[in-house]
């Protein structure tokens, strides 16, 4: 076997060896950037897409509409969601309008119903209770903009 | 911050791929092309030994290749329809280490024959081939594991049970006598005749499931009732109990085990659980200083009083100074050490070629010492190539922890990424003389069985967890769809449990 041949699979093998790592390194790369919605914390709320947006406001009956819910304390804090029709809901699930990481949040924890402009809040018989300001919310509950909805350690604000 | 304005997805109602929602990317075609590529490698690999040794390249040169290369396609398929969404890296990179592992290993076989003048060993016989029949075990026990967790919570279940496994594997060795359960010193094996098993190595995933689980349920108390000290959060006395029950099992691993890696390997297990767990800092530094003082204490006891003691004690001053001539040419003293060191020395910046070095000087080169033979042959720009590959391989398993939703998934994912990692740097600290020397396998390149198959069941886990961290979020029924229907009632609203 020639010398040659000796040398060329010697630094063959190691350039092999550092192409197959970059080939990681570039799998990766396109992962991280094609997977990201996966990783959103908040989905999409149905219904909220661009193209239904614009086309048909809601109702408005008394005051101002509702155009926004706002995460005013907890892990979330500063997250908004634009509402159009669909009720949204909030709860650890994954499947949830509004996914919160909070320990006394149950899995399907509330939801945020429209009818005719107004928006209820609604509990879904979650362990620890949900709060419009200070009362418990027991059964469909009108949400007056800017009161706050506390679910364990977040709270949220409807916002015009 | 507004919610992205994209629908969702919406799910494919073809077939038996339905979970799979168009538009989403599983990338299993990426890890196909990737794990053909390191068998290539692997092939090649093979080729230039057989130059090197044969000085000429055989039709039977590509066999143990191909062998490995069907058996790591099989496991492909298997996660290409159980765990369509796991990460496409850990398999491939996973896939390579082994390979070049089994071709070293069959490496030193061929050296050996031809030294001795003996024929070829077969494909399957030989420290190679049996990693090779090892490498086949393993993979059908990952593929099982696969097979039967459809979802990691499940595990939570059992995690009493294997927190109790875990302790009691750890625990065998250690109480059966010496003619059974030690090699070279160190007491972590159950032998039966030819054929031994080191138990610690399940451990490890046993107790990581449980260590998951314990925290999981604590971890609230761990983090909010806590008392500053000094600047740093100490936790409530009773909080910190099982930490130090812990912390002492892994003190008494040491003591009667007579192993400081398993030692480390345990209670940094735990600690970083604990911290991954907390994300309080002060477990990190509570964790260093018991085990720092723990070992320095059991250094000064070697030292004194001996017993128990005097084989880390040994290890100590052959590290601390292994190029003195006393230590080097005592009995157990720093010979294996400096041999490693000599080879990875020898190999230089690119190694004297794969076959072409002379390995089989170091001790325990196909077990403990597989690096530094490795280092000797494809020299540091290869051995760092393998570093490399490990810490993507720890990367992405930290990265599913990071991902998937549960806590429990988090916890076992970052403690198991965490542990691969531990034991990489465990054992190559040891032969790169970084810290005391202890008889660590290295994951997936070292001879032996234990080893591999536990750590592949790892990756399987790991796989299955990245699988529910990738996967699109379902629950996409139809009812989802039609942003038009107004709710004609309150129910009309597209949850599906609602308790009374």
């Amino acid at each position: 076997m020639p010398e040659f041949v000796l040398t060329v699979a010697r630094f063959g093998f190691l350039a092999l060896l550092w192409i197959f790592v970059f080939t990681v390194v570039g799998v990766i790369r396109r992962d991280l950037f094609s997977g990201a919605r996966s990783k959103s914390i908040v989905a999409s709320p149905r219904g909220v897409g661009g193209a239904v947006l614009p086309g048909r406001p809601a109702k408005v009956k008394r005051g101002k509409a509702a155009r926004q819910l706002v995460v005013t304390a907890g892990q979330l804090a500063g997250t908004r969601i634009t509402l159009g029709e669909a009720p949204i809901t909030i709860g650890r699930a994954e499947d949830s309008t509004l996914v919160i990481t909070d320990d006394f949040a149950s899995a399907r924890h509330a939801r945020l119903v429209p009818r005719e402009g107004q928006w209820f809040v609604e509990d879904l018989g979650s362990t620890n209770g949900t709060y419009l300001d200070r009362g418990k919310v027991s059964g469909p509950t009108p949400v007056p903009l800017g009161v706050p909805i506390r679910i364990g350690r977040t709270s949220l604000e409807l916002r015009p | 911050m507004t919610a992205p304005a994209v629908p969702a997805p919406t799910p494919a109602n073809t077939g038996e791929m339905s979970r799979i929602p168009t538009g989403w990317k599983t990338r299993r075609n990426a890890e196909l092309g990737l794990l053909i590529f390191a068998m290539l490698i692997v092939a090649v690999f093979g080729a230039t030994v057989e130059a090197n040794q044969f000085d000429e390249i055989r039709m039977t040169s590509w066999i143990p290749a191909a062998l490995v290369g069907i058996l790591f396609l099989g496991l492909h398929i298997v996660v290409r329809y159980t765990a369509p969404f796991a990460d496409p890296v850990l398999l491939p990179a996973v896939a390579l280490i082994n390979g070049i592992g089994v071709g070293f290993l069959r490496r030193l076989d061929l050296a050996r024959a031809i030294a001795q003048k003996q024929p070829e060993p077969g494909i399957f016989a030989g420290t190679g081939g049996r990693q090779l029949a090892w490498t086949l075990a393993s993979l059908i026990l990952a593929a099982v594991l696969l097979l039967v967790i459809r979802d990691h919570k499940i595990v939570s279940r059992y995690a009493y049970t294997l927190g109790l496994v875990g302790i009691v594997l750890v625990m065998i060795p250690a109480v059966l006598p010496s003619s059974i359960s030690e090699v070279n010193g160190a007491k972590l094996w159950i032998r039966f005749g030819s054929f031994s098993i080191q138990p610690g190595e399940f451990a490890k995933i046993a107790l990581v499931s449980f260590f998951a689980y314990y925290l999981v349920r604590k971890r609230e108390v761990l983090s909010l009732a806590s008392r500053r000290f000094l600047g740093v959060d100490f936790p409530r006395g009773r909080d910190l109990g099982p930490v130090v029950t812990v912390w002492l099992l892994s003190l008494l691993v040491l003591v009667f085990e007579k192993d400081l890696g398993t030692a480390l390997l345990y209670f940094g297990l735990f600690v970083v659980t604990l911290y991954v767990a907390t994300e309080r800092a002060s477990w990190l530094i509570i964790g260093l200083v018991l085990f720092f003082g723990g070992v320095y204490v059991a250094y000064l006891l070697g030292a004194s009083v001996g017993g128990p003691f005097a084989n880390f004690y040994d290890r100590a001053e052959v590290w601390l100074d292994p190029f003195e001539l006393e230590n080097y040419e005592r009995v157990g003293g720093s010979y294996q050490l400096v041999q490693g060191l000599l080879g990875l020395g020898t190999g230089g910046l690119f190694g004297s070629g794969p076959g072409a070095g002379s390995p089989g000087l170091v001790p325990e080169v196909r077990t403990d010492f597989i690096f530094a033979g490795l280092g000797e042959e494809i020299g540091l720009f290869g051995l760092s190539a393998i570093l490399v590959l490990y810490l993507l391989i720890v990367e992405r398993g930290m990265r599913a922890g990071l991902a998937v939703r549960d806590s429990f998934g988090k916890l076992v994912a970052g403690g198991l990424a965490f542990t691969l990692g531990l034991q990489v740097f465990v054992i190559l600290g040891g032969i790169t003389g970084l810290i005391p020397l202890t008889g660590q396998t290295t994951p997936f390149l070292s001879a032996g069985g234990s080893s591999l198959m536990a750590n592949w069941l790892l990756i399987a886990m790991l796989l299955r967890i990245s699988d529910a961290a990738r996967q699109p979020a379902t629950g996409a029924g139809p009812e989802r769809a039609g942003p038009k229907k107004a709710p004609t009632q309150l129910h009309g609203a597209m949850t599906e449990v609602i308790k009374p």
